[in-house]
C-alpha cells in the first residue's frame, strides 16, 4: 500500500517538473503587469494564496511550477479587472480554501477568530483585577 | 567501535539520569545526606556522558562512517568538512542528540554552580531535570537510535540537502537548541520551587541568568532563521509564519515575558505565582516547537498517522511534562502567594502589561500554528497565513510596544505620568511625524503604525539613560536599553520593508539594463562554475545607484547540486546604509533571454541589526548580572572567612 502510494506521489510530484522541461514557464509567472497599480493589486493577492507544492511559501515567494502557473492566472484576471477577492474565489473552488492563507469565518474556522477576542477580554479582565485590587495605599 | 561508544555512553547517561532522578526524589521525602550528596556529581558526570555520546556522533560523520545508518542517510563523503560535521545535527536523530547533551550539560552547570538556593530546592530542580531528561534519552534509544548500525556498509552516503549546505544554517539549530533547553532549566527551577513552595526573590535571582542565556540564543537563532530564509529562499522574504518558524518564536515570545516577570520578583518580589507559570509555559513552548518540527507532523497529518511511532513518543513526553508541571502548578498555585501589591502607574504596571499582551500574542501563534493541524486531523484543510498573523498579533503588539516607550521611565510600586509626561514630548513629535508622512504616501495601514511607533521608539528607548553620567550606567541597565532599541530598529526595517520595497521581474538578454527603485542593472555575462558538488551558472550584475560612479557588482547562481539532485538558486545582495538591492538568477527564458529578479527593499537589514542588538543588549544584561552575582559569592566568602578567623 505505502509503495503504490509513493509511487503516485513519485508520479504527482514528477509531473510537473516534467511538463517544465517541455513547455516555457506560463507568460506572467516571472512578469510583471505593465500598470504599476495592477500589479499592486496582484502582488497582494499573490502574497496571501499559498503554493499547494511547497511547505510554507506563498505563490509569490516560490519557483515551483505551479506556483508560476498561479501567478499567471492571477495576473492575468487582475488584468482582465477582476477583483482580487472573486480570483481568491474561483482559486478556493478550484483547489479549496487551503489555497487561500486569509481564513474566512465559517463553522470550521469560527475559534481563529473566537481566540484572540477570547484573550482580548481575557487581558482586560485580568488587568483590570490585577489593578483594582492592587490599589497601593 | 566508535558508533558502540557512544551508545554506550548514551544507556550510561540515561541510567544516570534515572539515579539524579531516584536520589534527588527520595532525598526530599527523608533527610537522607548519603543521597542527596549523588545528586550534584551525578548530574555533572550525566552531561558529560551525553557530551562524549554526542562527540562520538560528530567523529562518526567526519569520518563519513558508512556502516552508521544515520550518516549514509546523510552525509556524503565530497561533501566540504564544515557540512560533514554539521551533518551530525541536520538530521532527526543527531538534532535529539543534541538536545540531550545540552540538557545534561546545563543541568551538570547548574549543579555545579548554583548554590544560593535552599538545599531542597536544588534537589527538586536537579531531580525535575533529570525526569525531563529521561523522556528524551528514551526517545533517543527507543525510537531514534542515532548509532543505529547498517551491515554491510553501503559504498556512499545519500547526501544532505543542499538548502541545507550554507554555513549559517550549519550553527542555526545548535543555536535554537541551546536556547529551547535552556528554558528546561528554568522549567526545572519553576517545578523546584513549586515541589518545596519556595518561590522568593533569590529562586528569581538564580533562575534569570538561564532565562536570560537561552533568550539571547533564541533572539540569535530566530534572527539568523530569518536572514538564512530571506538570502537562501530568493525570494526576498524574511518571514513567513511557517510553523516551523512558528516553533521557535513560541519559546521567544513566552521567554520574553517570563524574563521581564522574573525581574519583578527579583527585585521587588511580586508576580510570583505567574512567574512560575511562565517557568512552566516558556519550557512547554520549546516541546510543543520540538514536537512540532521533529514528530514530521508538518509535512502531512496523514504520513504522521501512517507512522506514528515518533511522534506520538513526543506527544506523549509533552503530555507528561505539560501536564504534569501545570498540574503540580494547580494543586501549589494557591499556596504561591501573588507578593507585593503595585498601582497601574509604577513599573510593575507596565511589565504586567507586557506579559499580558505577550501571553496573547503566544496563544494566537499558538492557535494558528495548531488550528491548521487540527482542522486536517478532522478532515478539512485550512491554511492560516500573515493575513491571519500579522493584523490579529499587532493588535496586542503594537499597544505593548507603546508601553514599552514609557514603562523603563515608570519608578517601581506607583507614579505619576504627569512626572516623564515632558520627556515624553520629543519622541511624540517624532511619532506623529512619521505618522503623516506615511499617510501622505499612502502606504498600508500596519506599516504606517509600525513605522509611526518605531520612530517614537528609537528615541523613546534611549530616554533611561538621559540625565545620567553614562559611566555610573549599571551593565544591565545598558543591556534593557541596547534590547528596547534593537526592538525599535527592527521594527522600523519590517516596516520600511513592507511599506517600500519594490518588485522587478525581468527577462533580460546580456548587455540589457532593467531598472529597480533607484537602481540601474545591467546583466553583463553568464558563465558556467563548479563548487566542490556542484555546477551552477553564474551571473555577474553591474547596478549603478543613481548617478554614484562605480557600479556594483553582483554574482547569482543557480546552482545544481548533484548528490541529492537538485536545484537552488544563490542570491547575490549589495549593501547599502539605507538598504539592501536583492538579485537572483533565474531559468533561461526564450530568445537567449534570462529570467532576472530584482529587490530594493529600503532599510531592510535593520531587521537583523535589531534582532543582533537585542540579543547583544541580552548578553550586556547577563554579564552585569554573573559579575555581581559573582561578587556577592566573593563577598560571602570574606565574610564567612573573617568569622571563621575571628571564631579561633
Amino acid at each position: 500500500m505505502m509503495r503504490v502510494l509513493l509511487a503516485a506521489l513519485a508520479l504527482v510530484l514528477a509531473g510537473p517538473v516534467h511538463a517544465q522541461d517541455k513547455l516555457p514557464p506560463a507568460p506572467y509567472a516571472y512578469r510583471q503587469l505593465d500598470d504599476p497599480a495592477q500589479e499592486a493589486r496582484a502582488k497582494a493577492l499573490m502574497d496571501t494564496l499559498r503554493c499547494l507544492q511547497c511547505q510554507g511559501q506563498a505563490i509569490s515567494d516560490s519557483d515551483a511550477p505551479i506556483a508560476g502557473d498561479m501567478r499567471n492566472q492571477v495576473r492575468l484576471r487582475i488584468a482582465q479587472g477582476e477583483d482580487p477577492e472573486a480570483i481568491r474565489a474561483w482559486l478556493i473552488e478550484r483547489y479549496g480554501s487551503y489555497v487561500s492563507y486569509k481564513p474566512k469565518v465559517d463553522a470550521l474556522t469560527w475559534p481563529l477568530f473566537a481566540a484572540p477576542l477570547a484573550f482580548l477580554t481575557l487581558a482586560v479582565i485580568v488587568l483590570r483585577k490585577r489593578f483594582a485590587k492592587g490599589r497601593v495605599a | 567501535m566508535i558508533a558502540n561508544f557512544g551508545l554506550a555512553a548514551l544507556w550510561l547517561a540515561a541510567a544516570l539520569a534515572t539515579l539524579q532522578l531516584v536520589a534527588g526524589g527520595l532525598s526530599l521525602r527523608r533527610e537522607t545526606p548519603a543521597l542527596a550528596g549523588l545528586v550534584r556529581p551525578v548530574a555533572i558526570a550525566q552531561g558529560l556522558l551525553a557530551a562524549v555520546a554526542f562527540a562520538a556522533l560528530i567523529v562518526l560523520f567526519w569520518q563519513t562512517d558508512l556502516s552508521v545508518k544515520l550518516v549514509a542517510t546523510n552525509s556524503h563523503s565530497a561533501k566540504p568538512l564544515l557540512y560533514k560535521i554539521a551533518g551530525a545535527w541536520g538530521n532527526h536523530e543527531g538534532s535529539m542528540l543534541l538536545w540531550v547533551t545540552i540538557m545534561g550539560l546545563a543541568g551538570g552547570f547548574v549543579a555545579l554552580v548554583e548554590r544560593r538556593l535552599p538545599e531542597p530546592t536544588m534537589l527538586a530542580t536537579l531531580a525535575a531535570q533529570a525526569f525531563v531528561s529521561i523522556g528524551f534519552y528514551a526517545f533517543l534509544l527507543m525510537a531514534s537510535n542515532p548509532f543505529e548500525r547498517l551491515d554491510p556498509p553501503v559504498a556512499e552516503g545519500q547526501g544532505l540537502n543542499p538548502l541545507l549546505q550554507d554555513p549559517g544554517l550549519a550553527f542555526h539549530p545548535p543555536t535554537l537548541y541551546i536556547g529551547y533547553v535552556g528554558l528546561s532549566i528554568a522549567f526545572s527551577f519553576a517545578v523546584g520551587a513549586l515541589i518545596t513552595r519556595e518561590v522568593s526573590p533569590a529562586f528569581a535571582r538564580a533562575m534569570r541568568p538561564w532565562v536570560l542565556g537561552a533568550w539571547i540564543f533564541l533572539t540569535l537563532g530566530i534572527t539568523a532563521g530569518s536572514y538564512w530564509a530571506y538570502y537562501e529562499l530568493g525570494w526576498g522574504g524574511w518571514w513567513f509564519w511557517d510553523p516551523v518558524e512558528n516553533a521557535s518564536l513560541m519559546p521567544w515570545l513566552a521567554a520574553t515575558a517570563l524574563l521581564h516577570s522574573v525581574s519583578v520578583l527579583a527585585s521587588r518580589n511580586a508576580l510570583r505565582a505567574w512567574t512560575v507559570m511562565l517557568g512552566v509555559v516558556a519550557f512547554s513552548m520549546s516541546m510543543v516547537g520540538t514536537f512540532l518540527v521533529r514528530s514530521g507532523i508538518l509535512t502531512s497529518v496523514h504520513a504522521f498517522a501512517v507512522d506514528p511511532t515518533r511522534g506520538s513518543f513526543i506527544l506523549a513526553l509533552l503530555a507528561i511534562y505539560i501536564g504534569g508541571a501545570l498540574l503540580l502548578f494547580a494543586l501549589r498555585a494557591a499556596t504561591v502567594t501573588e507578593g507585593q501589591r503595585f498601582a497601574v502607574t509604577s513599573r510593575e504596571g507596565a511589565l504586567v502589561f507586557n506579559n499580558v499582551m505577550l501571553s496573547a500574542t503566544l496563544g494566537i501563534v499558538l492557535i494558528g500554528t495548531l488550528y491548521p493541524l487540527l482542522a486536517e486531523a478532522m478532515g478539512s484543510k485550512v491554511s492560516v497565513g500573515p493575513p491571519y498573523f500579522n493584523p490579529m498579533g499587532a493588535v496586542f503588539v503594537l499597544p505593548m510596544l507603546a508601553v514599552m516607550a514609557v514603562g523603563p521611565l515608570l519608578r517601581w510600586r506607583r507614579d505619576a505620568m504627569a512626572r516623564i509626561g515632558k520627556r515624553l514630548i520629543v519622541p511624540g513629535v517624532l511619532a506623529l511625524t512619521a505618522f503623516g508622512v506615511m499617510v501622505a504616501l499612502g502606504t498600508g495601514l500596519l506599516p504606517a503604525l509600525g513605522l509611526t511607533l518605531a520612530a517614537g521608539l528609537l528615541v523613546a528607548t534611549l530616554l533611561p539613560l538621559a540625565g545620567r553620567r553614562l559611566r555610573t550606567v549599571t551593565l544591565p541597565l545598558w543591556g534593557m536599553v541596547l534590547a528596547h532599541f534593537g526592538v525599535a530598529v527592527s521594527l522600523f526595517g519590517m516596516a520600511a520593508d513592507s511599506a517600500f520595497t519594490q518588485e522587478r521581474l525581468v527577462a533580460a538578454r546580456v548587455g540589457e539594463i532593467a531598472s529597480v527603485g533607484p537602481w540601474q542593472v545591467r546583466l553583463q555575462s553568464i558563465m558556467p562554475v563548479a563548487g566542490p558538488n556542484w555546477t551552477a551558472l553564474e551571473g555577474t550584475l553591474a547596478a549603478s545607484y543613481g548617478d554614484d560612479g562605480t557600479p556594483a557588482i553582483l554574482r547569482t547562481q543557480s546552482r545544481s547540486f548533484w548528490a541529492p539532485v537538485q536545484q537552488t538558486n544563490e542570491s547575490a545582495l549589495h549593501t547599502r546604509w539605507n538598504g539592501q538591492l536583492y538579485a537572483v538568477l533565474g531559468e533561461e527564458a526564450e530568445g537567449g533571454r534570462w529570467q532576472l529578479r530584482l529587490w530594493w527593499k529600503p532599510f531592510v537589514t535593520l531587521i537583523w541589526l535589531g534582532g543582533l542588538l537585542i540579543g547583544l543588549g541580552g548578553l550586556l544584561a547577563l554579564l552585569g548580572r554573573v559579575a555581581s552575582d559573582l561578587r556577592r559569592l566573593v563577598a560571602i566568602d570574606k565574610i564567612a572567612y573573617r568569622r571563621e578567623r575571628q571564631g579561633r
